[in-house]
């Protein structure tokens, strides 16, 4: 297996784009992260593009096609990867895959995803189409109601109380002031959060990750690549790891862990090297701030029912023992579901090139960004390494 | 409206979800709902398809505030979590109950209701729900 | 009529949805001083005539004991089926698995269609054609807000298993008469959603006229007086006319008291006299004699007498029980749950 390096990365800033499209997002991020990457377009071999819902919400597939055309790369191998809200990490994942593998020494990944055009109902209904559609969605529950009931759990078995998970939304939206691509870049209180409508109970608005439009793009490339146009720094990708749970929380024995996450972890340590305390910077899926304090248990960071205690005692900070979602995460940063696992190597990048600003974790050489589809029926896990 | 209007799928389905047809598994013993054609928990296949019981407690339940669009008028509603007698776990609506009456470990029993509509001159979608047993 | 073969009832079912709103709160809203009744049956959003058909029947075949695929026929009686067109009888059928060798199909004769279904049923059985019938009278009745029938427009639904097989009945019909005329009291043109109705036409000329000409003329053909029956069921529109009709024909308050629910649920139509025989058969002694008498407009009446067995004893219904856990709406939450405001769409 080859190495792999990550020589271009960019994204648009993420919100209710009215006047960007679809493929107008794709290609702005793509053909930016080309330009980032310094080299000729016509390098690119392969293009790979993540997304979840351009089917249902704008009747668009064939993106592979789509977005190489728009872009001006007709002509290469290109293919639409879906996952659900893991859309974005399986695209980096195909793309690593196809690089580690020999197949391909350039490749583009990007994640885009427009869900500003429908209607909120329709938004929530798409949503749901990462879950069994006949016996799940059947049910008129929502993704938020899914969790909720996770939520309830947790806190029942734990004995923990709604505020202190509910505090994983007040430090990401912390994070997030100092991030110019972020959707909301103000902080909230936990008074706020807590006393926010409520979406699902228990869930209320301010824990669930917001509905946007963005898109987030990355250049891969191989060792044998870089030969021909050496670089001073790089990143490289250590590990690339997917791993999948049953589908329907439901039907898990226990609803307080997602399985997915740690067969993705068991993987990529093995496959990087390294252990999780060597970790300096951390992405995790929070699209609802229950799953953020269940990833840090399941990454192993916290033990079971007291991953809340990292936010509360001030961890996850970049000054902490495990400084995570520094740039805002799922909740303030944005979750353009296709996207969001791009967005989240993308900070990642930000924060191992020091260009995180404010949030800089001082000397950050290993991030490790974990993206989710569905409420852990897939997990998709990168770690990448600064190397000089 | 995103809901993919069809009725081939939903006649498909409508055996399983009427009678409540599981599936026990020949290696592990395990219940699954609904039946398929390989366990999750072992994955062995030739499951045996099976009657599931219509009794059983609440282990989770969440109030749906903000419906996806064919369930638009019937918010709030009540989705839980229901272990039926056996072990093995459904989600359904709670019907005939208020949010603030709901509890876990609360028992339920089956009913037959309707689930959503598709469109005012599209077919209705049947199912199973459960209602507090209250004795 | 007699059935060449005696037939009987195997098991039974009613139910009746949960909620109920006052008619007080009904007269409040609309400041009027009508109270036919105390308060009438609402059913949830997610329950119509076709989930009452079902829940009811399944009451019936648990309480007979039958395997499902041994009923022959499922004869659904009501005049608000979820669809114009698409019976509930099949989901019923299939709901309970009887499907898929059985004779299915819906019927409409406003409050008559549950009695005609039973007799249909009996004679199914009786001439051998099949094992089992099973009969059921559902509604789920809507009526114009403001108009007089809102104030007792319920919803529910009956089941009777109808079997050949004497040893396991509660009760067998002995007799019955159908009388029918064209008379049009009360009616609902196709594509309209709320029925239309006479006044004081729905009284002498309809509900008493064919109600008092099948049961005099059942028990002159069965050579019967009111004396010989312990209870009777009438058609309940509200509580006034079947007491003026059991009075007419010369039955006692004691004899109509346990069959008549109306004022506690309300006019449930196509299933009204058929709950009220639930109720009955929940109550009654074996060697009781019962007669039920229904009226649909359009119109007609069915008159249907029973004699309950020993086996009564063993195989009653939980009637009572469902009809105690009510919970009471106010006019909002009525509205909400009639669809009066409007729906999602």
């Amino acid at each position: 297996m080859r190495k792999v390096y990550v020589i271009g990365a960019a994204a648009t800033p993420i919100g209710e784009h009215w006047k960007l499209s679809l493929r107008e997002l794709a290609v702005r991020a793509l053909l930016t992260a080309i330009r980032d990457a310094g080299i000729d377009k016509r390098d690119v071999e392969a293009l790979y593009v993540g997304n979840m819902s351009s089917g249902s919400l704008q009747g668009q597939e064939h993106l592979g096609a789509l977005v190489a055309t728009w872009a001006g790369l007709a002509g290469v191998a290109a293919f639409k990867v879906e996952a659900a809200c893991a859309s974005g990490g399986a695209a980096v994942h195909q793309a690593f895959l196809s690089v580690a593998s020999g197949i391909y020494d350039c490749v583009a990944v990007v994640g885009v995803e427009k869900m500003t055009d429908a209607i909120p109902f329709d938004v929530t209904a798409s949503l749901m189409m990462a879950e069994d559609q006949e016996y799940v969605a059947f049910t008129g529950t929502t993704f938020v109601g899914l969790n909720a009931m996770v939520y309830r759990e947790y806190m029942r078995r734990y004995g923990v109380e709604q505020e202190d998970v509910a505090r994983f939304a007040v430090h990401c939206h912390k994070m997030a002031v100092a991030n110019p691509y972020a959707q909301f870049r103000r902080e909230v209180s936990l008074e706020e959060v807590v006393n926010s409508p409520l979406i699902a109970d228990p869930i209320r608005l301010l824990e669930c990750a917001p509905v946007g439009d963005g898109a987030a793009s990355l250049v891969l490339c191989s060792e044998d690549y870089l030969k021909r146009d050496p670089r001073d720094e790089l990143i490289e990708v250590l590990a690339s790891t997917a791993a999948t749970d049953i589908l329907s929380v439901h039907e898990r024995p226990d609803l307080t862990t997602l399985n997915a996450t740690r067969r993705a972890l068991e993987k990529a340590v093995k496959q990087a090297k390294i252990e999780i305390g060597d970790v300096d910077v951390l992405e995790v899926h929070d699209a609802f701030t229950i799953l953020g304090v269940v990833t840090l248990e399941d990454l192993g960071y916290a033990k079971r029912g007291e991953g809340w205690r990292l936010v509360k005692e001030g961890e996850v900070e970049p000054g902490g023992r495990i400084p995570t979602n520094t740039l805002g995460g799922l909740k303030a940063r944005g979750h353009p579901v296709g996207a969001t696992g791009v967005y989240q190597v993308f900070d990642l990048i930000k924060q191992l090139r020091g260009e995180a600003g404010e949030n800089q974790v001082e000397g950050a050489e290993l991030g490790l960004a974990q993206n989710l589809g569905g409420v852990g029926g897939t997990a998709i896990i990168h770690i990448l390494r600064r190397v000089r | 409206m995103i809901h993919a209007r069809s009725v081939p799928r939903v006649w498909r389905e409508r055996v399983r979800k009427y009678r409540l047809i599981g599936g026990r598994c020949p290696n592990c013993g395990k219940l699954v709902y609904p039946y398929r054609p390989a366990c999750p928990y072992c994955g062995s296949e030739g499951l045996e398809e099976i009657r599931l019981a219509e009794k059983g407690r609440v282990l989770s339940y969440t109030v749906i505030r903000h419906p996806p669009s064919d369930f638009k008028g019937f918010e709030p509603y009540i989705v839980a979590i229901v272990e039926l007698e056996g072990g093995v776990r459904v989600l359904a609506q709670l019907t005939d109950v208020e949010p603030r009456e709901v509890e876990v470990g609360m028992e339920v029993v089956a009913v037959f209701r309707k689930y959503r509509e598709q469109g005012p001159d599209g077919i209705i979608e049947y199912g199973v729900k459960f209602r507090p047993t209250r004795g | 009529m007699k059935f060449s073969t005696t037939v009987g009832i195997a098991g039974y079912g009613g139910y009746v949805p949960q909620y109920r709103v006052k008619c007080e709160e009904i007269a409040r809203v609309w400041e009027s001083q009508r109270a036919p009744i105390r308060e009438k049956s609402v059913p949830n959003l997610d329950e119509d005539s076709l989930t009452m058909a079902y829940e009811a029947a399944k009451m019936a075949l648990r309480m007979a004991g039958v395997e499902p695929g041994r009923v022959g026929a499922v004869l659904v009686g009501s005049e608000s089926p979820p669809y114009a067109v698409k019976p509930t009888a099949t989901v019923v059928a299939e709901a309970l698995g009887v499907t898929p060798q059985v004779v299915a199909i819906d019927m409409e004769f406003a409050c008559k269609a549950g009695t005609t279904a039973m007799i249909l049923a009996a004679g199914l059985v009786a001439s051998g054609a099949v094992a089992y019938g099973l009969a059921i009278g559902t509604d789920d009745a809507q009526a114009r807000p403001s108009d007089e029938l809102e104030y007792t427009a319920g919803a529910g639904a009956a089941a009777f298993l109808i079997s050949r097989r004497i040893g396991e009945c509660v009760a067998l019909i002995e007799h019955a008469y159908s009388y029918v005329t064209d008379t049009t009291d009360f009616w609902r043109r196709e594509g309209q959603r709320f029925p239309s109705h006479t006044f004081r036409f729905t009284g002498a000329p309809a509900y008493f006229h064919h109600v008092i000409q099948a049961a005099k003329s059942l028990m002159e053909e069965a050579g019967l007086r009111p004396s010989d029956f312990n209870h009777v069921v009438f058609h309940q529109p509200n509580v006034k006319f079947p007491l003026r009709a059991a009075r007419y024909l010369g039955f006692s308050r004691d004899q109509v008291k346990v069959g008549l629910l109306s004022g506690d649920i309300g006019n449930t139509y196509a299933a009204s006299s058929l709950l009220g025989l639930v109720r009955v058969l929940d109550e009654a002694e074996p060697g009781d004699r019962i007669l039920v008498v229904s009226f649909g407009s359009g119109a007609g009446s069915d008159a249907i007498s029973l004699v309950a067995t020993k086996k009564l004893s063993e195989k009653r219904s939980l009637l009572r029980r469902l009809l105690d856990r009510k919970v009471y709406v106010d006019y909002a939450k009525y509205s909400r749950l009639k669809r009066i405001l409007g729906w999602g769409w």
